[in-house]
């Protein structure tokens, strides 16, 4: 029997102007696994989520999400879709007219309609959670540090309990040990509720601990992908600069010197 | 180097692009004004901007407008015996055209920008996208209630200021034109049709739901960062005022007509 993947994308791309970002992307997210996408900046990881999300629209391409064509729908199938997402924002993404709570809660009081005190209980769990105390629930997103911002925005992408979760470099701006804590939360949430993730992140560390299975992204298309434990031996000169961190390589990168 | 008739055409079809999209915006800022989920809150926030917060400046336009407008016909009036006049052309003057113009004009200078600058910012940090991931439809949750709050907001703004407008006229009229203050009440309200007050009550409607709508509609569709918000909100300044003074002349001419 052959089971249907949780999001699949086949031969994705996406553009701007005349510029190519995605250029053929395949990759497929089975039920409860959790990849992780690497790669280097500017490589179309955040415009690869988003195209999957609906929020950019790839120019040629499918993409299922169990098993049902997602690109181009509209109404009320694209909100019964996006209700099983969660979404961590690589910039955070707060609300910042609501307060840090009321971010939290927002899938939870206005996608689902959960009354407000009740949405609040779940917000403040969800807050102590990721390391945050009640009384940082009151403040505004503006008054908290980068690195809070960013947590509360985890908050809010699990508050929701959706069943596919994206990250978008859920570790970058956190101390290496909330960074740690971060990492253990992700892998404690696809264990224990079954979640299906895709993250991005820079961070091999945190890869390797919240990865079933790498995947690579270079120039528009994914290069190499396999289970985590198999990044050291690729035997793939791109995912060996990458992950060693090297300048000298395949990978050029684009500075120009004088 | 470019073709001055090319340059036309496509001058012509960048306009022709935006009108189409502006309809599809307003469109649907509409259709989802009437479909729930409401949201009461955000509905009342913006009713409180657009409307109290407007209070004090318009109710000193319409104040100083009402006294200077005396004054003026007055003179003019002078000219050929008919300062009997004044407290009648005043009245609607103010309820005609004045009190809903100027209450547009400054309410599009205070509000639309601040909207445009509110959304945009949404949209450069990602909250739209973060709206949609949660479940939420930005049309019904951040369009609708400005347009609502507009559309009602408004012609009680305009109300008010009528009421403060005919009362500065009365002062001028008064205590520095000395006409006797029963005699002038009496002048204003005997000439003084429905019509004129429905007519100016209408036209503010209509002006609510272009500032609304001319700064939502800048606000969601800039891109470029701080400098892109900027734009917006000076675009929906620019916008929103024209289409005041053009609609303001269509209306006119309708009520005019019959
Ligand atoms: N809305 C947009 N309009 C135009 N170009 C865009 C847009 N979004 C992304 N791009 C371009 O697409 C390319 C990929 O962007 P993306 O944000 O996906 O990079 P990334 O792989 O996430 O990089 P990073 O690791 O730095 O976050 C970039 O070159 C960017 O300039
Ligand atoms: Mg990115």
């Amino acid at each position: 029997m052959t089971t249907v993947p949780k999001i699949e994308l086949r031969d994705v791309h996406k553009g701007f102007g005349s510029k190519k970002v995605l250029d053929g992307i395949d990759l497929s997210v089975n039920a409860g696994e959790s990849v992780v996408v690497i790669g280097g900046s500017g490589t179309g990881k955040s415009v690869m989520l988003k195209s999957i999300l609906g929020l950019l629209r790839p120019e040629r391409g499918s993409i299922l999400v169990d098993g049902e064509e997602v690109v181009g729908i509209r109404g009320n199938a694209r909100e019964r879709v996006l209700r099983k997402f969660g979404m961590l924002f690589q910039g955070s993404a707060l609300f910042d007219s609501l307060k840090v709570w009321e971010n939290v809660a927002f899938g939870l009081i206005n996608g689902q309609g959960m009354p407000r005190p009740k949405a609040k209980e779940v917000a403040l769990t969800k807050l102590a959670e990721v390391g945050l105390g009640a009384d940082v629930g009151e403040l505004n997103p503006a008054e908290l540090s980068g690195g809070m911002q960013k947590r509360v925005a985890l908050a809010r992408a699990i508050a929701a309990e959706p069943e596919i979760i994206f990250f978008d470099e859920p570790t970058t701006g956190l101390d290496p040990i909330m960074g740690d804590v971060i990492n253990e939360l992700i892998v404690s949430s696809v264990k224990k509720l079954g979640v299906t993730t895709l993250s991005i992140t820079h961070d091999m560390a945190s890869a390797r601990k919240i990865a079933d299975r790498i995947a690579m992204i270079f120039e528009g298309k994914i290069i190499w992908q396999g289970p985590a434990s198999a990044i050291e031996n690729s035997g793939n000169a791109y995912v060996d600069q990458f992950i060693h961190g090297r300048a000298e390589g395949p990978i050029r990168m684009q500075v120009r010197r004088p | 180097m470019t073709n001055p008739v090319a340059l036309i055409g496509r001058i012509f079809l960048d306009f022709l692009a935006a009108a189409g999209r502006l309809s599809i915006f307003a469109y649907n800022g509409i259709r989802y004004a009437f479909v729930p989920p409401y949201y009461p809150r955000a509905i009342g926030r913006q009713m409180l901007t657009i409307g109290y917060f407007s209070l004090p400046v318009v109710g000193l336009t319409a104040l100083f407008t009402g006294m200077v407008l005396a004054l003026q016909i007055y003179i003019g009036s002078s000219r050929f015996n008919a300062e009997s006049a004044v407290a009648s052309i005043v009245v609607i003057g103010i309820t005609r055209e004045l009190g809903p113009v100027l209450a547009g004009l400054i309410v599009a200078g205070r509000v639309s920008a601040a909207m445009a600058a509110e959304i945009g910012t949404m949209r450069v940090t990602e909250q739209i996208d973060a709206l949609i991931t949660l479940s939420t439809n930005p049309f019904k949750y951040l369009m609708a209630p400005r347009l609502i709050a507009g559309v009602t907001m408004l012609p009680l703004l305009v109300a008010v200021a009528d009421v403060i407008g005919v009362f500065g006229g009365y002062l001028v009229g008064t205590r520095t034109l000395g006409f006797n203050p029963a005699a002038y009440l009496q002048n204003t309200f005997d000439y003084l049709h429905t019509e004129d007050v429905v007519s100016g009550l209408v036209k503010a409607a209509v002006f609510g739901f272009i500032i609304a709508l001319m700064g939502a509609y800048q606000g969601y569709f800039s891109k470029g960062g701080a400098q892109g918000v900027g734009r917006a909100a000076t675009n929906a300044v620019v916008t929103a005022s024209i289409l005041i003074l053009t609609t303001d002349y269509f209306i006119t001419k309708l009520f005019f007509a019959r």
